[in-house]
Protein backbone atom coordinates (compact mmCIF):
# COMPACT_ATOMS: atom_id res chain seq x y z
CA UNK A 1 0.00 0.00 0.00
CA UNK A 2 1.25 3.48 -0.80
CA UNK A 3 0.46 6.83 0.76
CA UNK A 4 1.89 9.38 -1.62
CA UNK A 5 5.48 8.20 -2.07
CA UNK A 6 5.57 6.22 1.19
CA UNK A 7 5.31 2.46 1.08
CA UNK A 8 3.37 0.89 3.94
CA UNK A 9 4.39 -2.73 4.38
CA UNK A 10 1.67 -5.33 4.81
CA UNK A 11 2.64 -6.35 8.30
CA UNK A 12 1.41 -5.84 11.83
CA UNK A 13 2.46 -4.39 15.16
CA UNK A 14 2.32 -6.86 17.98
CA UNK A 15 1.21 -5.39 21.30
CA UNK A 16 0.67 -6.70 24.78
CA UNK A 17 -1.93 -6.59 27.49
CA UNK A 18 -0.92 -4.22 30.26
CA UNK A 19 -2.69 -2.35 33.05
CA UNK A 20 -2.90 1.39 33.17
CA UNK A 21 -4.02 4.37 35.18
CA UNK A 22 -4.46 8.05 34.47
CA UNK A 23 -3.17 10.61 36.95
CA UNK A 24 -4.05 14.29 36.94
CA UNK A 25 -1.32 16.54 38.26
CA UNK A 26 -2.34 20.08 39.14
CA UNK A 27 -0.27 22.97 40.41
CA UNK A 28 -0.31 26.67 41.06
CA UNK A 29 0.56 27.25 37.42
CA UNK A 30 1.25 25.17 34.33
CA UNK A 31 5.02 25.50 34.78
CA UNK A 32 4.98 23.53 38.02
CA UNK A 33 2.45 21.02 36.77
CA UNK A 34 4.78 20.37 33.86
CA UNK A 35 7.83 20.16 36.13
CA UNK A 36 6.13 17.43 38.13
CA UNK A 37 5.00 15.68 34.96
CA UNK A 38 8.52 15.67 33.56
CA UNK A 39 9.87 14.31 36.80
CA UNK A 40 7.29 11.55 37.21
CA UNK A 41 7.61 10.41 33.60
CA UNK A 42 11.40 10.20 33.76
CA UNK A 43 13.12 6.82 33.44
CA UNK A 44 9.87 5.19 32.38
CA UNK A 45 10.41 4.25 28.74
CA UNK A 46 10.05 0.49 28.90
CA UNK A 47 8.87 -2.12 31.38
CA UNK A 48 11.96 -4.10 30.45
CA UNK A 49 14.28 -1.78 32.33
CA UNK A 50 12.05 0.69 34.16
CA UNK A 51 9.24 -1.53 35.54
CA UNK A 52 6.70 0.76 33.90
CA UNK A 53 6.00 2.99 30.93
CA UNK A 54 4.78 6.50 31.60
CA UNK A 55 4.14 9.54 29.49
CA UNK A 56 2.32 12.80 29.34
CA UNK A 57 -1.09 12.41 27.76
CA UNK A 58 -2.32 15.99 27.62
CA UNK A 59 -2.40 19.39 29.21
CA UNK A 60 -5.68 20.07 30.96
CA UNK A 61 -7.13 23.56 31.31
CA UNK A 62 -7.94 24.67 34.83
CA UNK A 63 -11.63 24.58 34.06
CA UNK A 64 -11.44 20.80 33.70
CA UNK A 65 -9.25 19.79 36.62
CA UNK A 66 -10.58 18.64 40.01
CA UNK A 67 -9.27 21.69 41.86
CA UNK A 68 -9.56 24.20 39.01
CA UNK A 69 -5.84 24.68 38.67
CA UNK A 70 -3.74 24.07 35.55
CA UNK A 71 -3.16 20.38 35.05
CA UNK A 72 -1.36 17.64 33.17
CA UNK A 73 -2.65 14.13 32.67
CA UNK A 74 -0.20 11.27 32.57
CA UNK A 75 -0.73 7.59 31.87
CA UNK A 76 1.13 4.86 33.76
CA UNK A 77 1.40 1.36 32.27
CA UNK A 78 2.70 -1.77 33.96
CA UNK A 79 2.24 -5.51 33.81
CA UNK A 80 -0.49 -5.82 36.43
CA UNK A 81 -2.85 -3.72 38.51
CA UNK A 82 -0.66 -4.34 41.51
CA UNK A 83 2.43 -3.20 39.62
CA UNK A 84 0.65 -0.01 38.60
CA UNK A 85 -0.28 0.58 42.23
CA UNK A 86 3.36 0.27 43.31
CA UNK A 87 4.57 2.63 40.62
CA UNK A 88 2.00 5.21 41.69
CA UNK A 89 3.26 5.07 45.25
CA UNK A 90 6.91 5.28 44.19
CA UNK A 91 6.61 7.97 41.61
CA UNK A 92 3.90 10.17 43.07
CA UNK A 93 5.73 10.07 46.38
CA UNK A 94 9.09 10.97 44.93
CA UNK A 95 8.25 13.15 41.97
CA UNK A 96 4.88 14.82 42.54
CA UNK A 97 4.58 15.19 46.30
CA UNK A 98 8.06 16.72 46.33
CA UNK A 99 7.23 19.28 43.65
CA UNK A 100 6.07 22.74 44.81
CA UNK A 101 2.32 23.45 44.84
CA UNK A 102 1.23 20.20 43.20
CA UNK A 103 -1.73 17.95 43.91
CA UNK A 104 -2.43 14.55 42.42
CA UNK A 105 -5.81 13.15 41.44
CA UNK A 106 -7.27 10.05 39.90
CA UNK A 107 -8.18 10.55 36.26
CA UNK A 108 -9.74 7.19 35.46
CA UNK A 109 -13.34 6.66 36.50
CA UNK A 110 -13.49 2.87 36.35
CA UNK A 111 -14.57 0.09 38.67
CA UNK A 112 -11.13 -1.31 39.50
CA UNK A 113 -9.30 0.86 42.01
CA UNK A 114 -5.97 0.68 43.79
CA UNK A 115 -5.43 2.50 47.08
CA UNK A 116 -2.10 4.10 46.32
CA UNK A 117 -2.95 7.46 47.89
CA UNK A 118 -4.03 5.54 50.94
CA UNK A 119 -0.44 4.30 51.23
CA UNK A 120 1.20 7.61 50.47
CA UNK A 121 -0.68 9.12 53.40
CA UNK A 122 1.69 7.45 55.85
CA UNK A 123 4.29 10.03 54.90
CA UNK A 124 2.19 12.28 57.09
CA UNK A 125 3.47 10.36 60.10
CA UNK A 126 0.11 10.41 61.80
CA UNK A 127 -0.61 14.08 61.07
CA UNK A 128 -2.38 13.29 57.81
CA UNK A 129 -6.11 13.79 57.52
CA UNK A 130 -8.64 12.82 54.93
CA UNK A 131 -11.78 14.38 53.54
CA UNK A 132 -14.62 12.40 52.05
CA UNK A 133 -16.82 14.38 49.69
CA UNK A 134 -19.41 12.95 47.32
CA UNK A 135 -17.85 9.49 47.61
CA UNK A 136 -14.32 10.70 46.95
CA UNK A 137 -11.69 10.41 49.69
CA UNK A 138 -8.78 12.81 49.47
CA UNK A 139 -5.76 12.77 51.74
CA UNK A 140 -4.25 15.93 53.11
CA UNK A 141 -0.62 15.24 53.83
CA UNK A 142 1.12 18.04 55.71
CA UNK A 143 4.31 19.22 54.00
CA UNK A 144 6.65 22.14 54.62
CA UNK A 145 4.85 24.27 52.06
CA UNK A 146 1.35 23.52 53.33
CA UNK A 147 -0.54 20.41 52.31
CA UNK A 148 -0.17 17.85 49.54
CA UNK A 149 -3.53 16.57 48.31
CA UNK A 150 -3.77 13.10 46.81
CA UNK A 151 -6.73 10.91 45.96
CA UNK A 152 -7.08 7.83 48.11
CA UNK A 153 -7.76 5.55 45.14
CA UNK A 154 -6.80 5.48 41.50
CA UNK A 155 -8.67 3.70 38.75
CA UNK A 156 -6.83 0.97 36.87
CA UNK A 157 -7.92 -0.83 33.75
CA UNK A 158 -6.60 -3.36 31.25
CA UNK A 159 -4.71 -1.57 28.51
CA UNK A 160 -2.52 -2.05 25.47
CA UNK A 161 1.24 -1.66 25.51
CA UNK A 162 3.72 -1.83 22.69
CA UNK A 163 1.76 -0.71 19.67
CA UNK A 164 4.34 0.61 17.23
CA UNK A 165 5.34 1.78 13.82
CA UNK A 166 8.78 1.60 12.26
CA UNK A 167 9.94 4.38 9.96
CA UNK A 168 12.57 3.25 7.49
CA UNK A 169 14.32 6.15 5.77
CA UNK A 170 17.39 6.95 3.80
CA UNK A 171 19.15 9.01 6.42
CA UNK A 172 18.80 10.42 9.90
CA UNK A 173 17.71 13.89 8.79
CA UNK A 174 14.70 12.91 6.71
CA UNK A 175 13.69 9.95 8.86
CA UNK A 176 13.79 12.07 12.01
CA UNK A 177 11.70 14.72 10.26
CA UNK A 178 9.07 12.12 9.43
CA UNK A 179 9.15 10.68 12.95
CA UNK A 180 8.78 14.11 14.53
CA UNK A 181 5.78 14.85 12.35
CA UNK A 182 4.27 11.53 13.35
CA UNK A 183 4.81 12.24 17.04
CA UNK A 184 3.13 15.64 16.82
CA UNK A 185 0.09 14.06 15.18
CA UNK A 186 -0.07 11.07 17.51
CA UNK A 187 0.13 13.15 20.67
CA UNK A 188 -3.16 14.77 19.75
CA UNK A 189 -4.92 11.44 20.25
CA UNK A 190 -6.39 11.05 23.76
CA UNK A 191 -5.80 7.89 25.72
CA UNK A 192 -2.28 7.17 24.50
CA UNK A 193 1.30 7.95 25.38
CA UNK A 194 4.57 7.64 23.52
CA UNK A 195 6.90 6.61 26.35
CA UNK A 196 10.29 7.05 24.68
CA UNK A 197 12.34 10.27 24.56
CA UNK A 198 10.53 12.75 22.38
CA UNK A 199 8.20 9.88 21.47
CA UNK A 200 10.87 8.21 19.33
CA UNK A 201 13.11 5.22 19.98
CA UNK A 202 16.23 4.43 17.97
CA UNK A 203 17.25 1.32 19.90
CA UNK A 204 14.35 -0.99 19.23
CA UNK A 205 14.81 -4.37 20.84
CA UNK A 206 14.03 -8.00 20.30
CA UNK A 207 13.30 -10.37 23.17
CA UNK A 208 16.27 -12.33 24.49
CA UNK A 209 19.98 -12.17 23.84
CA UNK A 210 22.96 -14.39 23.34
CA UNK A 211 23.86 -13.24 26.85
CA UNK A 212 21.61 -15.13 29.22
CA UNK A 213 21.29 -12.35 31.76
CA UNK A 214 19.67 -9.99 29.29
CA UNK A 215 15.90 -10.12 28.68
CA UNK A 216 16.19 -8.07 25.49
CA UNK A 217 18.82 -6.99 22.99
CA UNK A 218 19.21 -4.85 19.92
CA UNK A 219 16.79 -5.46 17.10
CA UNK A 220 19.48 -6.48 14.63
CA UNK A 221 16.94 -7.04 11.87
CA UNK A 222 16.44 -3.25 11.70
CA UNK A 223 20.03 -2.05 12.29
CA UNK A 224 21.37 -0.65 9.01
CA UNK A 225 24.95 -1.40 9.99
CA UNK A 226 24.08 -5.09 10.31
CA UNK A 227 22.38 -5.49 6.96
CA UNK A 228 25.24 -7.56 5.67
CA UNK A 229 25.94 -9.27 8.98
CA UNK A 230 22.65 -10.18 10.62
CA UNK A 231 20.93 -13.25 9.24
CA UNK A 232 17.56 -11.61 9.95
CA UNK A 233 17.96 -8.21 8.32
CA UNK A 234 14.70 -6.74 7.09
CA UNK A 235 16.21 -3.67 5.51
CA UNK A 236 16.46 -2.94 1.81
CA UNK A 237 19.77 -1.44 0.62
CA UNK A 238 18.57 2.18 0.49
CA UNK A 239 17.63 2.32 4.20
CA UNK A 240 20.21 4.08 6.34
CA UNK A 241 18.12 4.91 9.42
CA UNK A 242 15.18 3.39 11.31
CA UNK A 243 13.12 4.99 14.04
CA UNK A 244 10.40 3.31 16.02
CA UNK A 245 7.46 5.00 17.68
CA UNK A 246 5.99 2.94 20.50
CA UNK A 247 2.40 3.58 21.55
CA UNK A 248 0.77 2.57 24.81
CA UNK A 249 -2.96 3.15 25.02
CA UNK A 250 -5.90 2.70 27.28
CA UNK A 251 -7.59 0.60 24.61
CA UNK A 252 -7.07 -0.84 21.13
CA UNK A 253 -9.08 1.85 19.42
CA UNK A 254 -6.87 4.62 20.78
CA UNK A 255 -3.69 2.82 19.77
CA UNK A 256 -5.01 2.20 16.27
CA UNK A 257 -6.05 5.83 15.92
CA UNK A 258 -2.61 6.98 16.96
CA UNK A 259 -0.90 4.60 14.54
CA UNK A 260 -3.11 5.76 11.69
CA UNK A 261 -2.54 9.39 12.53
CA UNK A 262 1.22 8.90 12.80
CA UNK A 263 1.52 6.99 9.54
CA UNK A 264 -0.33 9.68 7.62
CA UNK A 265 1.73 12.46 9.21
CA UNK A 266 5.03 10.71 8.48
CA UNK A 267 4.03 9.96 4.93
CA UNK A 268 3.00 13.56 4.46
CA UNK A 269 6.62 14.72 4.69
CA UNK A 270 7.21 13.41 1.16
CA UNK A 271 10.64 12.10 2.03
CA UNK A 272 11.70 8.64 0.83
CA UNK A 273 10.18 6.42 3.48
CA UNK A 274 8.92 2.95 4.16
CA UNK A 275 6.67 2.28 7.12
CA UNK A 276 6.64 -1.06 8.84
CA UNK A 277 5.89 -2.38 12.31
CA UNK A 278 7.54 -4.58 14.90
CA UNK A 279 6.20 -8.00 15.78
CA UNK A 280 7.32 -11.34 17.09
CA UNK A 281 5.60 -13.49 14.55
CA UNK A 282 2.33 -13.04 16.35
CA UNK A 283 3.30 -15.50 19.06
CA UNK A 284 3.82 -13.20 22.02
CA UNK A 285 1.36 -10.34 22.03
CA UNK A 286 -2.41 -10.44 22.46
CA UNK A 287 -3.02 -7.56 20.06
CA UNK A 288 -2.12 -7.44 16.37
CA UNK A 289 -2.48 -4.10 14.62
CA UNK A 290 -2.34 -4.81 10.89
CA UNK A 291 -1.09 -1.65 9.23
CA UNK A 292 -3.27 -1.87 6.14
CA UNK A 293 -6.33 -2.59 8.23
CA UNK A 294 -5.53 0.23 10.64
CA UNK A 295 -5.29 2.65 7.71
CA UNK A 296 -8.62 1.57 6.30
CA UNK A 297 -10.51 2.13 9.53
CA UNK A 298 -12.25 5.43 9.94
CA UNK A 299 -12.18 7.45 13.12
CA UNK A 300 -15.53 7.45 14.84
CA UNK B 1 -45.84 23.03 41.14
CA UNK B 2 -42.49 23.56 42.78
CA UNK B 3 -40.23 25.70 40.65
CA UNK B 4 -37.01 26.16 42.50
CA UNK B 5 -33.38 25.94 41.56
CA UNK B 6 -31.32 23.35 43.33
CA UNK B 7 -28.10 23.71 41.41
CA UNK B 8 -27.37 20.68 39.29
CA UNK B 9 -30.30 18.88 40.88
CA UNK B 10 -32.71 21.32 39.38
CA UNK B 11 -35.59 19.29 38.08
CA UNK B 12 -39.07 20.13 37.00
CA UNK B 13 -41.41 17.76 38.76
CA UNK B 14 -43.14 15.25 36.57
CA UNK B 15 -46.79 16.27 36.04
CA UNK B 16 -47.92 12.89 37.38
CA UNK B 17 -45.51 12.94 40.29
CA UNK B 18 -46.97 11.76 43.57
CA UNK B 19 -48.09 14.72 45.62
CA UNK B 20 -49.14 14.91 49.25
CA UNK B 21 -51.01 18.13 49.98
CA UNK B 22 -51.67 19.12 53.56
CA UNK B 23 -55.36 20.03 53.70
CA UNK B 24 -55.83 20.24 57.47
CA UNK B 25 -53.39 21.98 59.74
CA UNK B 26 -52.65 19.76 62.77
CA UNK B 27 -53.32 21.29 66.17
CA UNK B 28 -50.39 19.43 67.71
CA UNK B 29 -47.37 17.98 65.90
CA UNK B 30 -47.92 15.12 63.51
CA UNK B 31 -45.35 12.35 63.59
CA UNK B 32 -45.06 11.40 59.95
CA UNK B 33 -42.14 9.01 59.70
CA UNK B 34 -44.12 7.03 57.12
CA UNK B 35 -43.61 9.86 54.63
CA UNK B 36 -40.49 8.42 53.06
CA UNK B 37 -39.87 7.04 49.61
CA UNK B 38 -39.40 3.60 51.16
CA UNK B 39 -42.87 3.56 52.74
CA UNK B 40 -44.61 5.12 49.76
CA UNK B 41 -42.97 2.88 47.21
CA UNK B 42 -45.33 0.65 45.28
CA UNK B 43 -48.45 1.92 47.06
CA UNK B 44 -51.45 3.54 45.41
CA UNK B 45 -53.27 6.65 46.60
CA UNK B 46 -55.73 4.69 48.74
CA UNK B 47 -53.05 2.63 50.43
CA UNK B 48 -51.00 5.70 51.21
CA UNK B 49 -54.02 7.52 52.59
CA UNK B 50 -54.45 4.66 55.06
CA UNK B 51 -50.90 4.83 56.41
CA UNK B 52 -50.81 5.69 60.09
CA UNK B 53 -49.56 8.93 61.59
CA UNK B 54 -49.52 10.04 65.18
CA UNK B 55 -51.41 13.23 65.86
CA UNK B 56 -50.24 13.88 69.36
CA UNK B 57 -50.88 10.52 70.97
CA UNK B 58 -53.67 9.58 68.58
CA UNK B 59 -53.07 7.23 65.66
CA UNK B 60 -54.74 8.68 62.57
CA UNK B 61 -54.75 7.80 58.86
CA UNK B 62 -52.57 9.95 56.67
CA UNK B 63 -55.57 10.89 54.58
CA UNK B 64 -57.03 12.77 57.53
CA UNK B 65 -54.42 15.47 56.94
CA UNK B 66 -53.09 14.92 53.43
CA UNK B 67 -54.67 14.63 50.02
CA UNK B 68 -52.72 12.08 48.00
CA UNK B 69 -52.57 12.34 44.21
CA UNK B 70 -50.41 11.01 41.39
CA UNK B 71 -48.19 8.03 40.95
CA UNK B 72 -45.01 7.24 42.82
CA UNK B 73 -42.02 7.57 40.47
CA UNK B 74 -39.18 7.52 42.97
CA UNK B 75 -39.95 11.05 44.04
CA UNK B 76 -42.68 12.67 46.10
CA UNK B 77 -43.74 16.28 46.40
CA UNK B 78 -45.25 17.46 49.67
CA UNK B 79 -46.90 20.84 49.89
CA UNK B 80 -48.36 23.00 52.60
CA UNK B 81 -47.16 24.50 55.85
CA UNK B 82 -45.58 21.40 57.35
CA UNK B 83 -43.91 23.15 60.27
CA UNK B 84 -45.90 20.93 62.62
CA UNK B 85 -45.13 17.74 60.73
CA UNK B 86 -42.17 15.88 62.22
CA UNK B 87 -39.88 13.12 60.97
CA UNK B 88 -40.53 13.52 57.26
CA UNK B 89 -37.97 11.43 55.35
CA UNK B 90 -36.90 9.67 58.53
CA UNK B 91 -34.67 6.70 57.66
CA UNK B 92 -34.96 7.35 53.94
CA UNK B 93 -32.50 5.39 51.80
CA UNK B 94 -33.22 6.40 48.20
CA UNK B 95 -35.37 8.55 45.97
CA UNK B 96 -36.30 12.18 46.36
CA UNK B 97 -38.65 14.14 48.60
CA UNK B 98 -39.49 17.69 47.64
CA UNK B 99 -41.15 19.78 50.32
CA UNK B 100 -42.78 22.92 48.98
CA UNK B 101 -43.04 24.97 52.15
CA UNK B 102 -41.77 24.85 55.70
CA UNK B 103 -41.13 21.58 57.45
CA UNK B 104 -41.09 20.39 61.06
CA UNK B 105 -38.44 18.87 63.27
CA UNK B 106 -36.31 15.78 62.68
CA UNK B 107 -36.40 16.10 58.90
CA UNK B 108 -34.43 13.21 57.36
CA UNK B 109 -33.41 11.84 60.73
CA UNK B 110 -31.26 8.77 60.33
CA UNK B 111 -31.50 8.80 56.55
CA UNK B 112 -28.96 6.71 54.68
CA UNK B 113 -29.47 7.86 51.10
CA UNK B 114 -31.63 9.80 48.68
CA UNK B 115 -32.36 13.51 48.66
CA UNK B 116 -34.70 15.82 50.51
CA UNK B 117 -35.25 19.33 49.23
CA UNK B 118 -37.17 22.00 51.08
CA UNK B 119 -38.17 25.33 49.61
CA UNK B 120 -38.97 26.91 52.97
CA UNK B 121 -37.53 26.59 56.45
CA UNK B 122 -36.57 23.48 58.37
CA UNK B 123 -37.04 22.92 62.09
CA UNK B 124 -34.69 21.61 64.77
CA UNK B 125 -32.75 18.36 64.42
CA UNK B 126 -32.48 18.42 60.63
CA UNK B 127 -30.71 15.23 59.53
CA UNK B 128 -29.80 14.15 63.02
CA UNK B 129 -27.73 10.99 63.00
CA UNK B 130 -27.98 10.57 59.24
CA UNK B 131 -25.34 8.47 57.50
CA UNK B 132 -25.87 9.22 53.83
CA UNK B 133 -27.87 11.15 51.28
CA UNK B 134 -28.44 14.87 50.99
CA UNK B 135 -30.76 17.39 52.62
CA UNK B 136 -31.02 20.80 51.01
CA UNK B 137 -33.03 23.59 52.60
CA UNK B 138 -33.48 26.89 50.81
CA UNK B 139 -34.54 28.74 53.94
CA UNK B 140 -33.40 28.63 57.54
CA UNK B 141 -33.21 25.77 60.01
CA UNK B 142 -33.25 25.44 63.76
CA UNK B 143 -31.03 24.01 66.44
CA UNK B 144 -29.03 20.77 66.32
CA UNK B 145 -28.68 20.51 62.55
CA UNK B 146 -26.84 17.26 61.72
CA UNK B 147 -26.23 16.44 65.32
CA UNK B 148 -26.35 13.53 67.72
CA UNK B 149 -29.44 13.10 69.84
CA UNK B 150 -29.07 13.82 73.53
CA UNK B 151 -27.15 11.08 75.27
CA UNK B 152 -25.62 9.74 72.07
CA UNK B 153 -21.87 10.07 71.63
CA UNK B 154 -21.85 10.00 67.83
CA UNK B 155 -23.76 12.25 65.47
CA UNK B 156 -24.01 12.02 61.73
CA UNK B 157 -21.92 9.38 60.02
CA UNK B 158 -22.09 10.75 56.51
CA UNK B 159 -24.17 12.58 53.95
CA UNK B 160 -24.60 16.26 53.24
CA UNK B 161 -26.79 18.94 54.74
CA UNK B 162 -26.92 22.25 52.91
CA UNK B 163 -28.86 25.13 54.45
CA UNK B 164 -29.03 28.27 52.35
CA UNK B 165 -30.15 30.45 55.24
CA UNK B 166 -29.28 30.67 58.92
CA UNK B 167 -29.21 27.96 61.56
CA UNK B 168 -29.20 28.00 65.33
CA UNK B 169 -27.07 26.30 67.98
CA UNK B 170 -25.04 23.10 68.10
CA UNK B 171 -24.91 22.26 64.41
CA UNK B 172 -22.81 19.17 63.76
CA UNK B 173 -22.72 18.17 67.39
CA UNK B 174 -20.55 15.03 67.70
CA UNK B 175 -20.57 14.48 63.95
CA UNK B 176 -18.29 11.68 62.80
CA UNK B 177 -18.31 12.15 59.02
CA UNK B 178 -20.13 14.11 56.34
CA UNK B 179 -20.63 17.78 55.54
CA UNK B 180 -22.85 20.55 56.84
CA UNK B 181 -22.81 23.76 54.82
CA UNK B 182 -24.60 26.92 55.87
CA UNK B 183 -25.07 29.85 53.55
CA UNK B 184 -25.96 32.24 56.37
CA UNK B 185 -25.06 32.40 60.03
CA UNK B 186 -24.82 29.68 62.62
CA UNK B 187 -25.53 29.85 66.32
CA UNK B 188 -23.35 29.00 69.28
CA UNK B 189 -21.38 25.78 69.73
CA UNK B 190 -21.11 25.05 66.02
CA UNK B 191 -19.28 21.73 65.68
CA UNK B 192 -19.32 21.06 69.40
CA UNK B 193 -17.75 17.71 70.27
CA UNK B 194 -17.03 16.97 66.61
CA UNK B 195 -15.26 13.68 66.00
CA UNK B 196 -14.55 14.36 62.33
CA UNK B 197 -16.29 15.71 59.25
CA UNK B 198 -16.69 19.20 57.86
CA UNK B 199 -18.84 22.19 58.78
CA UNK B 200 -18.77 25.26 56.54
CA UNK B 201 -20.43 28.50 57.54
CA UNK B 202 -20.38 31.26 54.99
CA UNK B 203 -21.80 33.79 57.42
CA UNK B 204 -21.09 34.59 61.04
CA UNK B 205 -20.72 31.87 63.66
CA UNK B 206 -21.79 32.28 67.27
CA UNK B 207 -19.52 31.64 70.22
CA UNK B 208 -17.67 28.59 71.58
CA UNK B 209 -17.36 26.93 68.21
CA UNK B 210 -15.56 23.59 68.08
CA UNK B 211 -15.71 23.17 71.83
CA UNK B 212 -14.56 19.66 72.66
CA UNK B 213 -13.85 18.73 69.06
CA UNK B 214 -11.40 15.88 68.50
CA UNK B 215 -10.92 16.01 64.74
CA UNK B 216 -12.71 17.55 61.80
CA UNK B 217 -12.87 20.94 60.14
CA UNK B 218 -14.94 24.03 60.79
CA UNK B 219 -14.57 26.61 58.07
CA UNK B 220 -15.94 30.11 58.19
CA UNK B 221 -15.76 33.16 55.99
CA UNK B 222 -16.20 35.62 58.87
CA UNK B 223 -13.94 36.31 61.78
CA UNK B 224 -14.94 34.54 64.95
CA UNK B 225 -13.99 34.49 68.59
CA UNK B 226 -11.77 31.51 69.36
CA UNK B 227 -11.87 29.48 72.51
CA UNK B 228 -8.66 29.75 74.56
CA UNK B 229 -8.10 26.03 74.05
CA UNK B 230 -7.50 26.56 70.33
CA UNK B 231 -4.02 27.45 69.06
CA UNK B 232 -3.06 29.47 66.03
CA UNK B 233 -1.02 27.38 63.54
CA UNK B 234 -0.52 29.43 60.39
CA UNK B 235 -2.14 31.41 57.62
CA UNK B 236 -2.19 29.45 54.37
CA UNK B 237 -4.21 28.41 51.35
CA UNK B 238 -5.96 25.11 52.10
CA UNK B 239 -6.38 23.72 48.61
CA UNK B 240 -8.81 21.01 49.67
CA UNK B 241 -11.43 23.71 50.20
CA UNK B 242 -11.70 24.09 46.45
CA UNK B 243 -13.45 20.73 46.30
CA UNK B 244 -16.03 21.80 48.83
CA UNK B 245 -16.63 25.20 47.29
CA UNK B 246 -16.95 23.81 43.78
CA UNK B 247 -19.37 21.21 45.05
CA UNK B 248 -21.43 23.76 46.97
CA UNK B 249 -21.45 26.13 44.04
CA UNK B 250 -23.00 23.39 41.95
CA UNK B 251 -25.61 22.95 44.65
CA UNK B 252 -26.57 26.59 44.40
CA UNK B 253 -24.79 28.21 47.34
CA UNK B 254 -23.33 31.64 46.63
CA UNK B 255 -19.62 30.88 46.66
CA UNK B 256 -17.35 33.83 45.93
CA UNK B 257 -14.08 33.40 44.07
CA UNK B 258 -12.36 34.93 47.07
CA UNK B 259 -13.35 31.86 49.09
CA UNK B 260 -11.49 29.61 46.66
CA UNK B 261 -8.42 31.76 46.27
CA UNK B 262 -8.28 33.19 49.76
CA UNK B 263 -5.89 32.63 52.62
CA UNK B 264 -7.16 31.21 55.88
CA UNK B 265 -5.99 31.27 59.45
CA UNK B 266 -5.67 27.75 60.77
CA UNK B 267 -6.43 27.18 64.42
CA UNK B 268 -6.11 23.72 65.94
CA UNK B 269 -8.00 22.32 68.86
CA UNK B 270 -9.67 21.53 71.03
CA UNK B 271 -6.55 21.06 73.15
CA UNK B 272 -8.59 19.68 76.02
CA UNK B 273 -9.29 16.81 73.64
CA UNK B 274 -7.11 15.37 70.84
CA UNK B 275 -6.17 18.79 69.49
CA UNK B 276 -6.57 17.35 65.99
CA UNK B 277 -9.48 19.46 64.88
CA UNK B 278 -9.16 22.68 62.93
CA UNK B 279 -11.00 25.93 62.47
CA UNK B 280 -10.19 27.75 59.24
CA UNK B 281 -11.04 31.44 59.06
CA UNK B 282 -10.95 33.34 55.77
CA UNK B 283 -8.77 36.43 56.02
CA UNK B 284 -10.04 39.68 54.57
Amino acid sequence: MKIQSTEVIDTFAEAFKMWATRIIITAENSKWALEAAHSVTGFATSVIGCKCEIGIEAEIPETDTPDNRPGISILIFAGSANAVAKRIVDRVGQCIMTCPTTACFNGLDVENKVKSGGKLRYFGDGFQASKLLDGRRIWRIPVMEGEFLVDDSFGVQPAVGGGNILLLGNNIKTTLRAAEAAVIAMRKIPGIILPFPGGIVRSGSKPGSKYKALPASTNDAYCPTLRSTSPHSELPPNVGCVFEIVIDGLDEVSVARAMRSGIHAAAGQNDPLTISAGNYGGKLGEFHFKLHQVLQEVDG
Amino acid sequence: MVDIEFGYHQQKPNPIIMKLSLHTQPEVPLEAEVITTKELYDKNEVEISRLSLFHGNQKVPLGEFFKVTGKFENSVEIEGDLSRVKLIGCGMSSGKLIVDGNVGTHLGAGMTGGEIMVTGDGGDWVGREMSGGRILIKGNAGHMVGSAIRGSSVGILGGEIIIHGNIKNEAGSAMRRGMIAVGGNSGDFTGVNMLAGTVLVLGQMGIRNGAGMKRGSIITMQNTEMLPTFNYACTYQPSFLRFYFNHLRQLGLAIKDSFLDGVYQRWTGDSIELNRGEILILQP
